[in-house]
């Protein structure tokens, strides 16, 4: 039963019939319901934004925010109770990385051997682009012409 | 021989033949998992499969890492749709009766499944000796880091985790980690089996 169901019932309940009274108290059941909605949805947008986040132990590479599979929904349900429990969104994180490692983050963080992954790309697209200024240097190298 | 090309093409090789060789120093059985050496997460289950005398346990009764300390517990995370776990049922079910008596407690964790399909798995099976769990919302598989099954712990007397196996569990493994468990304790330490 909702909150508005309840406060009704209760006004029924105490003969108080009086159409200010229900007004007033429709009134209070809709603000407090609104208000309800917005924490929940505010509550399922952080729940997201968690999940994204956090690796599907059973897919390849994708998020359990977008994996279909039973673990994935089961640990978005983890997720969520312990955000509406008060935890920050980084002790929840801290939450399965100390049940599966740093492997759980989609996005390793940048220390100690991960920093390859950060510096790799970087490197191999610098490497690249001295390559391409070397060919073409070569290439437009004028021709010394036979004498 | 062009020199320069030949040091080009070991300054790249070099760094990749050094990580396959790293790879090569590692098992591709082995998951990480951070939970060895750590406090094993508790839990508060309910059998629902009773497992076989002298190792049953009535159902609906409550199993609680909490009431197990002092003994060794083995953790065994398994389904009825799972078929790995089908080939390790016979040693799991034959080491935990060799071990009765003795202060080592097997649980079996259904995951992901329903009692009935378990309870016919395990009839199909031929039996199983110890108890086995049912685990809503995989709250406890979570709280193990479980990547799929079967996966077993090995827990300490001191309710540590301090052996993972992914995939089906091989008799003379399990045995060893009980064994070297059983003579690091002191008699004095571990508790009367169940």
């Amino acid at each position: 039963m909702t909150f508005l169901g309840l406060l009704l019932g209760g006004v029924i309940l105490a003969g108080d019939a009086n159409p200010l009274v229900m007004e007033h108290a429709v009134l209070m059941a809709t603000v407090s319901q609104s208000a309800q909605q917005a924490s929940d949805s505010a509550l399922d947008a952080r729940t997201s934004a968690v999940a994204e986040e956090l690796r599907c132990p059973v897919c390849q590479g994708v998020s359990i925010q977008e994996s279909p599979s039973e673990l994935a929904g089961q640990m978005r349900a983890v997720v969520k109770d312990q955000l509406r429990a008060g935890r920050s969104p980084d002790q929840v994180k801290a939450y399965f990385v100390s049940k599966y490692g740093e492997w759980i983050l989609l996005e390793p963080k940048p220390r100690g051997f991960n920093l390859i992954v950060y510096a790799l790309p970087a490197a191999v697209i610098l490497g690249g682009l001295g390559v391409i200024v070397f060919a073409v240097r070569r290439w437009t190298r004028p021709v010394a012409s036979p004498e | 021989m062009n020199w320069k090309r030949a040091s080009i093409a070991v300054l790249f090789a070099t760094p990749l033949l050094l990580l396959f060789a790293w790879g090569f120093t590692r098992d591709p059985d082995v998951i990480p998992s951070p939970l060895p050496g750590r406090e094993a997460p508790k839990f508060t289950l309910e059998v629902f499969a009773p497992g076989e005398a002298p190792l049953s346990r009535p159902i609906g009764d409550t199993v609680r890492l909490v009431d197990l300390r002092g003994q060794v517990v083995v953790l065994n995370f398994w389904a009825s749709w799972c078929l790995a776990c089908g080939h390790e049922h016979a040693t799991l079910s034959q080491t935990a009766l060799s071990y009765a008596g003795r202060p080592v407690h097997f649980v079996g964790v259904l995951y992901n499944d329903t009692a009935s399909n378990g309870t016919k798995w395990i009839e199909r099976m031929g039996g199983q000796s110890y108890p086995s769990v049912t685990d809503p919302e995989s709250r406890t598989a979570i709280d193990y880091g479980l990547y799929g099954v079967p996966e077993t712990f090995v827990i300490d007397p001191k309710g540590r985790v301090v052996y993972k196996n992914t995939g089906a569990i091989e008799d003379a493994k399990l045995r060893r980690v009980l064994d070297s468990l059983m003579a690091a304790n002191a008699p004095s330490q571990l508790k009367g089996g169940p």
